[in-house]
C-alpha cells in the first residue's frame, strides 16, 4: 500500500478523516439539502464537494480575500496541514493586522499536492514566498538552491534560537551553518489507547505508566502488549493455548514504517543507545548495520511471529492506526503527537495518553521532529515574508497558534498554550512535552540523498516485516545507503 | 484552388512550384505539432539522458554514466521483470477474453445495447476505476474480502502480498481495457465475410471448427495490432500502481514506469530518469518491431 515516498511521510501529515475509506460519510450530500427544486448547478457544485471531500484533504484556498488591498504588497505563504491551517489563519490575520502594508495569501495543499506543486512552481519559478517545510525535504531544496537563508533577513536576526525547544533551530541549520528554517513546532510520539478497552480489561492507565522494555525479552511492555492482545477465541496472549495465526486485537497497531520508523520501530532503537548516524545533523554514515538495531528489529518484527503485533499488509491504508484501535483490532498505538486531535475525535474512543516504555538507557526515547517554515530564493519578497515568519515565531503568534493548536509549537509560550487547551479538552499530553523537557529525544535523520534512502531501505523494511529478513540483513542494504553519500 | 489550376494550364512549371507551397502550408500543422510535441521531448529525452539534470540547476555532460548505472542497478532489473509479468498476465488475459467477448457479440447478438454495455468499464478513467477496487480488495474493509470470509476462505491482502499484486492490478487493468479491445476484433469480425461461415456450415462444421478455420485465421492481422497497441500501453502501466500500491511491498510491484516516476519527481533525477525511459522506448521499439514481423501483420489472408 504504502510506497516510499507516500508512506514515508503520511505518518506526519495527519491523515484527515475524508482519505480513508472508512469516512466517506464525512462528505456532505448538498443536493439533499435542496429537496426537490435542485438545480443543475447545484448538483454539480454538489458533486465537486463530494469529490473533493473523497480526494483527501484537498486543494482549498483559505484566510481572507485574494487578492490585496491596493498599495499592499502580496505574498504567498503555503502548509499543507489541514489540521494546522485555522491556527495559522487566526495568527496570519493577527499580522495582517498589524502590518497593513502586506497582504498574505494563505494557500493549503494535501501532502502529495504540495510537494508536486512547490517543485513545479520552483522549475517555472512561481513559487510562495514563505512555505511550511519539512525536515525529509528541505535539504533537497538546499542543495537545489530554492531556498534562502534566513540569516540577514531583516527581523529573523533578533531571533535567538533559544527562543524555540532545545534543538529546533539545530534541525533548520544548514551545513554552511546559517538557518534555512525557522522552527514553527515540533512533534514527539507516545502510547494512545481507549481508556475503555483498558476498563473492561481491569487494569488502569496506571498500569501503562512505569512499563520497561529491552531488545531481548521485551521486558514489561512487551507483557503488557501480551496482555492486551486477543485470539479468536478469547484467548489473551499471555494464556495458554494463545493461536498467534488467528488474532482478534493485537497488543500494537500496524503503523506506516518507513526508514525514520517515526511512530514505529525508532523509539524502541533509540532507547538502545542507537542513533541513525555519526552525527547529530547533516550525519554521512547510516547506522542500519549495528547490533543494536539489528537486535531491535527482530524484537520489533519478531512480535508478528507471537501475534502480537499485524502481519504486513493486514492493515491498508484504509485502516490507519487511529481506525485500527477505534474498532478495537489494536489495543495500543504508538503514535505522534500531530495525531492527538484525530485521535481524540473517533467516535466511540475515549483517548488515553501514556508514555514510552523506558528502554536499555534507563529511560523512554522519543523522535523529535519538527516543521519550520522557510523563504523561497525566487521571492522578489523576502523582506516581507521574514517579517511573517519572524511574526509566526513572536510571543504573539505562538499563544494565538497554540491556543487553536491540535499540536506544539515551536517555542515554550507555545508549548504552554497548547498544553492548557488540550487540558480544558481533559487531555493530560505531557507524555508528549515531558520527552522535551527531560531530553529524552533523538533527532528526526536531518540528512542528504533522504529520497534515495528511503527507496533503498522501504524494501528492507517491508521484507523484515514480512519475515524474509533479519536484523542483520539490513547490514548489506546499509551500505547501499552509505554509498549514497561516497 | 481553382484559380491556381486554371493558372497553371498555361505555365505548367509555375504549377510545381505553387503545389509544394501548398503542400507544405497543409502539413504545416501536423508537422508542428509532431515537432514540437513529439520529436523535440524525444531528442531533450535522449539528451538529458547523458546529463547529470535537477531541473532547477543547468544540465552537466556526464556522458555514459546514467547507461552504466542502469545496467548495474538491481532495482531497475527488478522493475524490468515485474514490468514483464505484468504485461504477460495483462495482455494474455485480455486478450482471451476479449476475443471471447468479441465472437459472443458477433455470434449471439445484434443488439446495439448490449454490444454498447461492454465497453463501460472503458469509459471510467484509469485512477477512478484503481482507487474503486482499492476498496473492493482492502484487506480489512473490502466487500470481495467480506464474501470471501463469508464463503468460508481467509481475506486476501490483494493488494499487499508479494504474490498477489502485480495479477491484481494485471486483473483491475483487464476489467477495464477488455471492452475496449473487445470492440476493436469486433471490428476485424465485422469484416469476414459470412458466406464463408455459411460455406462452413453447409458443410457441417461446428461453432469451434469455425472459430479454429475461419474466424481466427482471417482475424490475424487486426489481432496482430490490437496486440501491438495493447502491448505498447501496457508496459505504460503506471496510474494505477501510482494510485494504489505505490511500487510496494518491498519492489513488489514497482514497475518501470514507477520507478521512472521516483527518480525524476521524488529524487530529482531527471538525467538518469531519462536514461530508464530510453530504456523503455528501446524494448518497445524491439518489441514491437519483432511483433509486427512475426505475425505479419502487414498482410491479410482474406484476399
Amino acid at each position: 500500500m504504502n510506497s516510499p515516498i507516500h508512506r514515508a511521510r503520511a505518518a506526519r501529515t495527519t491523515p484527515s478523516p475524508a482519505t480513508s475509506p472508512t469516512a466517506p460519510t464525512s462528505s456532505p450530500a448538498p443536493h439533499r439539502a435542496d429537496g426537490p427544486s435542485l438545480s443543475r448547478r447545484r448538483l454539480l457544485q454538489g458533486s465537486a464537494v463530494l469529490a473533493a471531500g473523497t480526494t483527501a484533504a484537498g486543494a482549498l484556498s483559505a484566510c481572507g480575500g485574494t487578492s490585496a488591498p491596493a498599495g499592499a504588497t502580496q505574498i504567498d505563504y503555503w502548509l499543507w496541514d489541514a489540521n494546522q491551517l485555522p491556527a495559522y489563519s487566526a495568527a496570519i490575520d493577527l499580522f495582517m493586522e498589524k502590518n497593513p502594508d502586506v497582504f498574505v495569501r494563505v494557500t493549503q495543499l494535501g501532502w502529495h499536492d504540495y510537494w508536486t506543486k512547490l517543485t513545479a512552481s520552483f522549475v517555472a519559478e512561481a513559487g510562495p514566498d514563505a512555505f511550511a517545510d519539512h525536515l525529509a525535504r528541505y535539504p533537497e531544496f538546499l542543495k537545489l538552491g530554492v531556498i534562502a537563508p534566513l540569516d540577514g533577513l531583516g527581523p529573523l536576526d533578533d531571533i535567538p534560537a533559544t527562543q524555540f525547544q532545545d534543538g529546533l533551530q539545530e534541525l533548520w541549520t544548514g551545513q554552511d551553518g546559517k538557518r534555512y528554517g525557522m522552527p514553527k513546532d515540533y512533534d514527539t510520539i507516545a502510547v494512545m489507547y481507549d481508556r475503555t478497552m483498558l476498563e473492561k480489561e481491569g487494569l488502569t492507565p496506571e498500569d501503562l505508566e512505569d512499563l520497561d522494555w529491552n531488545p531481548e525479552d521485551g521486558g514489561s511492555f512487551e507483557k503488557m502488549l501480551a496482555r492486551l492482545t486477543l485470539d479468536a477465541n478469547g484467548v489473551r496472549g499471555d494464556e495458554d493455548g494463545f493461536d498467534p495465526k488467528n488474532v482478534a486485537r493485537y497488543g500494537m497497531a500496524a503503523p506506516g514504517i518507513d526508514y525514520t520508523g517515526q511512530t514505529s520501530w525508532s523509539p524502541f532503537a533509540y532507547s538502545t543507545g542507537w542513533t541513525f548516524t555519526d552525527a547529530d545533523t547533516w550525519g554521512t554514515h547510516f547506522n542500519y548495520d549495528d547490533e543494536r538495531f539489528a537486535a531491535t528489529m527482530d524484537w520489533y518484527f519478531g512480535l508478528v511471529d507471537k501475534g502480537l503485533f499485524p502481519p504486513f499488509g493486514v492493515f491498508g491504508d484504509s485502516s490507519p492506526t487511529q481506525t485500527q484501535v477505534q474498532t478495537g483490532k489494536a489495543a495500543l498505538s504508538l503514535a505522534g503527537s500531530w495525531m492527538i486531535t484525530t485521535f481524540n475525535n473517533m467516535e466511540g474512543m475515549e483517548l488515553g495518553i501514556a508514555p514510552l516504555p523506558s528502554g536499555p538507557v534507563g529511560t523512554p526515547m522519543s523522535m523529535f521532529n519538527g516543521l519550520g517554515d522557510s523563504i523561497s530564493s525566487q521571492s522578489d519578497n523576502k523582506e516581507e515574508a521574514a517579517r511573517l515568519i519572524a511574526f509566526l515565531a513572536s510571543d504573539d503568534a505562538q499563544q494565538v497558534i497554540g491556543e487553536r493548536a491540535p499540536f506544539f509549537p515551536s517555542t515554550d509560550v507555545g508549548t504552554e498554550a497548547a498544553i492548557e487547551a488540550f487540558a480544558e479538552e481533559g487531555l493530560d499530553v505531557t507524555p508528549f512535552t515531558d520527552r522535551v523537557a527531560n531530553g529524552e529525544t533523538g533527532l528526526y535523520p536531518l540528512v542528504e540523498n533522504s529520497a534515495a534512502i528511503m527507496q533503498t531501505m522501504q524494501a528492507a523494511f517491508d521484507q523484515c516485516w514480512m519475515r524474509q529478513l533479519d536484523g542483520a540483513d539490513f547490514a548489506s542494504y546499509n551500505d547501499r545507503v552509505n554509498a549514497l553519500f561516497e | 484552388m481553382s484559380t491556381a489550376t486554371t493558372s497553371t494550364r498555361s505555365a505548367p512549371r509555375r504549377r510545381r512550384k505553387d503545389d509544394t507551397k501548398l503542400a507544405l502550408l497543409f502539413i504545416a500543422p501536423a508537422t508542428v505539432g509532431l515537432l514540437v510535441f513529439l520529436v523535440w521531448p524525444l531528442l531533450t529525452g535522449l539528451y538529458y539522458s547523458f546529463t547529470e539534470y535537477t531541473t532547477l540547476t543547468p544540465p552537466q555532460w556526464i556522458g555514459l554514466e546514467n547507461y552504466q548505472r542502469l545496467i548495474a542497478d538491481p532495482i531497475f532489473w527488478k522493475s524490468l521483470k515485474v514490468t514483464v509479468l505484468y504485461v504477460l498476465i495483462n495482455i494474455g488475459v485480455q486478450t482471451v477474453v476479449a476475443l471471447l467477448i468479441a465472437v459472443l457479440m458477433q455470434r449471439l447478438t445484434q443488439s446495439t445495447i448490449l454490444r454498447s454495455l461492454v465497453l463501460t468499464p472503458y469509459l471510467v478513467s484509469n485512477v477512478v476505476a484503481a482507487i474503486t477496487f482499492l476498496w473492493i480488495l482492502d484487506t480489512q474493509l473490502g466487500i470481495f474480502n467480506i464474501f470471501l470470509t463469508w464463503i468460508g476462505f481467509d481475506p486476501v491482502s490483494f493488494w499487499s502480498s508479494e504474490t498477489w499484486v502485480i495479477p491484481t492490478v494485471a486483473l483491475v487493468n483487464v476489467w477495464r481495457h477488455m471492452g475496449y479491445t473487445a470492440l476493436l476484433l469486433f471490428a476485424g469480425l465485422q469484416s469476414i465475410p459470412t458466406h464463408l461461415y455459411e460455406a462452413a456450415r453447409t458443410e457441417g462444421a461446428g461453432e469451434i471448427t469455425q472459430f479454429r478455420r475461419i474466424t481466427l485465421p482471417l482475424l490475424r492481422p487486426i489481432l496482430a495490432l490490437v496486440l501491438i497497441m495493447t502491448i505498447i500501453g501496457s508496459f505504460q502501466v503506471f496510474d494505477t500502481i501510482s494510485v494504489t500500491t505505490q511500487g510496494g511491498p518491498a519492489d513488489a510491484s514497482k514497475v518501470l514506469q514507477m520507478y521512472i516516476y521516483e527518480n525524476a519527481f521524488a529524487q530529482y533525477e531527471f538525467g538518469y530518469a531519462s536514461a530508464l525511459s530510453v530504456a523503455l522506448l528501446v524494448i518497445l521499439m524491439v518489441i514491437t518491431f519483432t511483433q509486427y514481423w512475426l505475425t505479419k501483420a502487414g498482410q491479410s489472408d482474406l484476399d
